[in-house]
């Protein structure tokens, strides 16, 4: 199968078929992440830039062992270690980029939108790590791929997203790709940190987790930026705490085998507690490992190509 | 100079309540006769027929970025790029670099229109010094070097207190103060109308009530002080509302929308177009709808372009880095012939009124009329010409313009500014063959 779009910009680019593709890959690749020697020649040759202007730990290093699994030559730029901070435009890096003959580039960027206005000015395949607050498609990827692993189907599973969904791209992307596979999901936030006309890319929203909790299938904690305090948007840590953190108490009223996803990093106490953190429902290191087969997946597709069976695994 | 004689046109003049075949001539600069059958003799003939003939359009917003940014726009580039979009006359607002908040400025500016030999400018001068929103400018001076307004354009004045006295202090020179209305601590960090669209964006939006509640206190001290207000580029529902009530209660209070403002909403920003992103933002539909309908029932006066000229490299950047701002001088009378009279909100005649008369009311200046006597600025609209809109075309020195490649259905065929020809055939004329420009 060859993906309809170049790139992959916005989880939107996929369409459903495509994204059950990538998951049947995925799986596929992952295989290759348990052997002695994890590494296989089939992109060989290949120059994959990882281009990380807003600092990452593990969308970067996530896609760096990704894209060397596959023998992929990987250059890393970071924005202390670039010209960015000589003042070089997003443009003229994108050019010098292309210039230097990358076949693929993985953006990770502050500002949304910027990786379509990357991919508007190179080439080369581009991969969006996470731009601003408008999306972050691998990680969405591989959150699907979890749910799917973990509790065998996305249809009409109960996904529930709770924290800071205004400033989150994890969040946008995971409602698209949620709703497109036939999830429903709820959004549960102070409505300070809810963006207005949510409801319209098909979500519900509640303010009151303790009464929504009991329907879930899927609790999806996100990480609250403690320097939006700050800014007013909730009274303090602590009450933000008490009100979504999810905690063993809290817990006891949700579903038994519900499942306890987070994309990391995670703040223990805040909105997740150390002892639900380390339960084994909580999947946030599965997701992590997950995440390496979806970037191998996505990789290959843009630069490769092929069945499933034509991969030289 | 030459003796001008336009046969058997139709006549648009909204200031004389004219609407009619008529032959209108020019001499010394002014106009000299409207009537039936003119006489010929000794007038150099043009054949108008099928053709509208208005008083020379007015645009009260525009920024032609000299002093400070002469690699957007000049005062010259401004004229040639107003000449050929039918405009006459244009008022120029003070947030240049240096801030046009001394006589020296304003005197400036108007040398500099002079000597490009086009059109008319008139310089609006800020009602703060450095637009800083704290020390009132000297209005008296500056009127009497030739401003005709005064606006700290692009900021807010915040300070209730600084806008109270401004708007009172203004009060006995008869003048409009024209309010950049806008919130900031509302607004701060926002790129786009809060809405859907900034949600699916991941961009942070602007409310509506950054402009309302802006306008809602301008409202409140102009009733307190019985000054003249003019709130330019307004672009919501609640904004026309509260001018709605306003004028009802009889405030010397009127409004501008810009032609983008009534033809773009905020969908227009899903490929992050960085030439979509404006102060005010493009708002919704139905902010659209409301702007439709004041302006047919003349709660907004005036339509003004807020021509934005920024070098591509404020622009080519990634969405939160890029300026705000588009060009329109070039592109505003066939936008608004194809999409306001040719949709059937104005009629061919209440748009000229918003282009003419209506803000030369506001400025106080003796413009946008067909009146015997009055300078013989005119410009000839081909109504069936058909435009496809291309920036590399312009004369103005920025492409900044989302309507790239549209396909418009009008345009100034001929335009006259105090009785010179300045365009013939939609291109203007080298009237000074001796400068490099």
């Amino acid at each position: 199968m060859v993906l309809e779009k170049k790139n992959l910009l916005s989880i939107k680019d996929l369409k459903k078929e495509e994204i059950q593709y990538v998951l049947e890959l995925a799986e596929s690749f992952r295989e290759v992440s348990t052997r002695d020697i994890k590494k296989i020649p089939t992109l060989r040759g290949r120059t994959i830039v990882n281009l990380f202007i807003e600092p990452s730990t593990r969308t970067r290093t996530s896609f760096e062992l990704a894209a060397k699994r596959l023998s992929a030559d990987v250059v890393n730029i970071s924005a202390k270690g670039s010209s960015l901070v000589k003042g070089e435009s997003l443009k003229d890096t994108a050019k010098t980029i292309e210039a230097l003959g990358a076949d693929a580039v993985i953006i990770r960027h502050s500002s949304a939108g910027a990786a379509i206005f990357f991919a508007e000015n190179v080439k080369c395949k581009v991969i969006n790590a996470g731009d601003g607050a408008h999306e972050h498609p691998t990680q969405a990827l591989l959150d699907l791929y979890t749910i799917k692993e973990k509790l065998g189907r996305i249809n009409d599973l109960n996904v529930g997203i709770i924290g800071d969904i205004a400033h989150s791209r994890v969040a946008r992307s995971n409602i698209s790709v949620l709703n497109k596979m036939g999830a429903k999901v709820t959004l549960i936030a102070p409505p300070t940190l809810i963006p207005v006309k949510i409801e319209a890319m098909g979500a519900e929203v509640a303010y009151d987790f303790d009464r929504v909790i009991g329907k879930f299938d899927v609790i999806y904690m996100l990480r609250i930026q403690t320097e939006r305090q700050n800014e007013s948007l909730f009274p303090s840590i602590r009450e933000y705490a008490k009100l979504f953190g999810l905690n063993l108490e809290r817990l006891k009223k949700a579903k038994k085998d519900v499942l306890i996803m987070h994309p990391g990093p995670m703040n223990r106490g805040i909105e997740i507690s150390s002892e639900v953190a380390d339960i084994p429902q909580t999947v946030a290191a599965e997701q992590v490992t997950n995440g390496l087969g979806i970037r191998m997946a996505v990789l290959y597709l843009l630069l490769g190509g092929g069945a499933v069976g034509e991969v030289a695994v | 100079m030459e003796k001008l004689l336009f046969k058997g046109g139709r006549i648009i003049d909204p200031a004389n309540g004219i609407d009619k075949i008529l032959d209108i001539s020019v001499e010394s600069g002014k106009i000299a006769a409207v009537g039936e059958d003119l006489g010929s003799a000794g007038f150099k003939v043009i054949d108008v027929k099928d053709k509208v003939l208005t008083p020379g359009l007015v645009d009260m917003h525009v920024h032609l970025r000299e002093p400070g940014r002469e690699d957007e726009e000049t005062i010259e580039s401004g004229c040639r790029a107003a000449a050929v979009g039918g405009f006459t006359a244009i008022a120029c607002m003070p947030n240049t670099n240096p801030v046009n908040d001394d006589s020296s400025v304003t005197e400036m500016i108007i040398d500099k229109s002079k000597a490009a030999n086009l059109i008319t400018v008139y310089p609006v001068a800020a009602i703060t010094k450095g637009l800083e929103g704290k020390e009132l400018s000297e209005m008296g001076e500056l009127l009497q070097a030739g401003a005709v307004a005064f606006s700290d354009d692009g900021k807010c004045v915040e300070n209730d207190r600084v806008m109270r006295r401004a708007l009172e202090y203004s009060r006995m020179f008869n003048v409009s103060l024209i309010s950049h209305s806008e919130s900031g601590e509302l607004s701060a960090g926002g790129q786009i109308n809060e809405g859907y669209y900034s949600t699916i964006l991941g961009l942070k939006g602007v409310p509506s009530a950054a402009e309302e509640i802006a306008i809602a206190r301008d409202i409140v001290l102009a009733e307190l002080t019985g000054a003249r207000i003019h709130f330019t580029h307004v672009s919501t529902r609640g904004s026309v509302r509260m001018i709605e009530d306003a004028k009802k209660r009889g405030l010397q209070v009127t409004c501008d929308v810009t032609p983008h403002h009534l033809t773009l909403t905020d969908e227009a920003l899903i490929e992050y177009d960085t030439n979509c992103k404006v102060n005010p933002p493009l708002r919704t539909k139905d902010d659209v709808e409301a702007l439709h309908k004041a302006l047919a029932e003349g709660v907004i006066d005036a339509i003004a372009s807020d021509h934005a000229p920024h070098a591509l490299h404020e622009k080519e950047v990634e969405f939160s880095a890029a300026s705000f701002g588009m060009i329109g001088l070039e592109t505003t009378l066939p936008l608004m012939l194809t999409k306001i009279v040719g949709n059937g909100i104005l009629s061919l005649t209440q748009l000229i009124e918003k282009f003419t008369i209506a803000p030369a009311r506001v400025l106080n200046i003796n413009k946008g009329t067909l009146s015997i006597g009055s300078d013989a600025d005119i410009i000839v609209i081909d109504t069936k010409a058909k435009v496809k809109v291309d920036t590399d075309n312009f004369l103005s020195k920025s492409k900044n313009s989302p309507f790239n490649g549209w396909e418009l259905n009008g345009a100034a065929d001929c335009v006259v500014a105090g009785g010179k020809i300045i365009v013939e055939d939609r291109k203007l004329v080298n009237l000074n063959p001796m400068r490099n420009v």
